[in-house]
């Protein structure tokens, strides 16, 4: 079944694939950042200052993505031995890390005017800064172990040592007293955001896919020719 | 009208500094990975370029080898 995504096989799509990727990303950020700066509504009680919701959301909602999508691919390369999956992970892990900063930086941007402070030691936003502490020993490893085998071991045991703090985060607002608001979005229940706010935000949710798509491609094509570079050193 | 547009009730300085912090990471983002991409491609085409006829040959018989040639000279 893996064979289909063995490398040799999809670099003839991914090669092609960004040029498509980023042109589909600037049509839709252009219009995501239309609606969101000037089209949505003001909200009644933080007036503009809602509208960096339309970066930090899309941004924190992602880099958890990325990091769950990090691990599961990490224990699967792990048990079926397949390569592939580190790559493709290893491939996701720098856009989720810069949209883990993203989050934290637009939200202490959005903390003060709205809490009147930059950061606060508030359960949401420790957890997601030990997020970062985890992109970035996942990053870290692969730069500092030369082994293949242990740096899969390695990065295998970070992502799923980091894992448990993914429902820390999500919950963290229900479980403690936070100076972060609730979820208003809930795929089980109904929302609690309007939809003149919702859609630029499901918006800019998807020109942000799009970039770590783009990202990912650029990155996983240069662990391909990487690779392909130590095999021509071989001949 | 694009006065209050821009002054967005006074909260401008935080709301567009988050909008160009966004963005500034994700085009330093695009670029160091773009770097990365070009210069992983030119080793490529720099060691291939030294194969001798024989070994390139054989390079060449692989799929993805050829297609990362094509690639960097369409570039």
């Amino acid at each position: 079944m893996f064979k289909f995504f063995e490398p040799n096989k999809i670099f003839q799509i991914t090669s092609k694939a960004p040029k498509y990727v980023l042109l589909l990303f600037i049509i839709v950020l252009s219009i995501g950042l239309t609606e969101a700066l000037f089209l949505s509504p003001e909200d009644y009680k933080q007036s503009d200052a809602v509208r960096i919701m339309y970066v930090h959301v899309p941004a924190a909602w992602i880099s958890l993505g990325i990091f769950s999508s990090v691990t599961f691919l990490s224990i699967f390369g792990f048990i079926f031995k397949n390569k592939n999956f580190f790559l493709i992970a290893k491939s996701l892990a720098p856009s989720g890390f810069v949209f883990n900063i993203i989050a934290l930086v637009t939200g202490a941007i959005w903390g003060k005017p709205t809490w009147g402070t930059w950061w606060a030691w508030d359960a949401r936003i420790t957890s997601m800064l030990i997020l970062l502490l985890f992109y970035a020993m996942y990053l870290i490893s692969w730069r500092i172990y030369e082994t293949e085998e242990k740096v899969f071991k390695i990065t295998t045991f970070i992502t799923i040592l980091g894992i448990i703090n993914v429902p820390i985060i999500k919950y963290s607002v229900d479980w403690w007293n936070t100076l972060h608001q609730p979820a208003s979005i809930n795929i089980l229940s109904k929302s609690t955001i309007h939809s003149s706010m919702l859609y630029p935000l499901l918006i800019m949710t998807a020109a942000f896919a799009l970039f770590s798509l783009l990202i990912f491609l650029m990155k996983y094509n240069t662990e391909l020719i990487k690779i392909k570079n130590k095999g021509l050193d071989r001949l | 009208m694009i006065n209050e547009i821009i002054s967005m009730n006074g909260y401008e300085a935080y709301v567009l500094s988050a909008f160009s912090f966004t963005l500034l990471s994700f085009s330093a983002l695009y670029l160091i990975t773009k770097t990365q991409f070009i210069k992983e491609q030119d080793k490529f085409v720099a060691k291939f370029g030294s194969l001798n006829s024989e070994k390139a040959k054989s390079a060449k018989s692989q799929r993805i080898n050829k297609e990362i040639l094509a690639d960097a000279t369409n570039n």
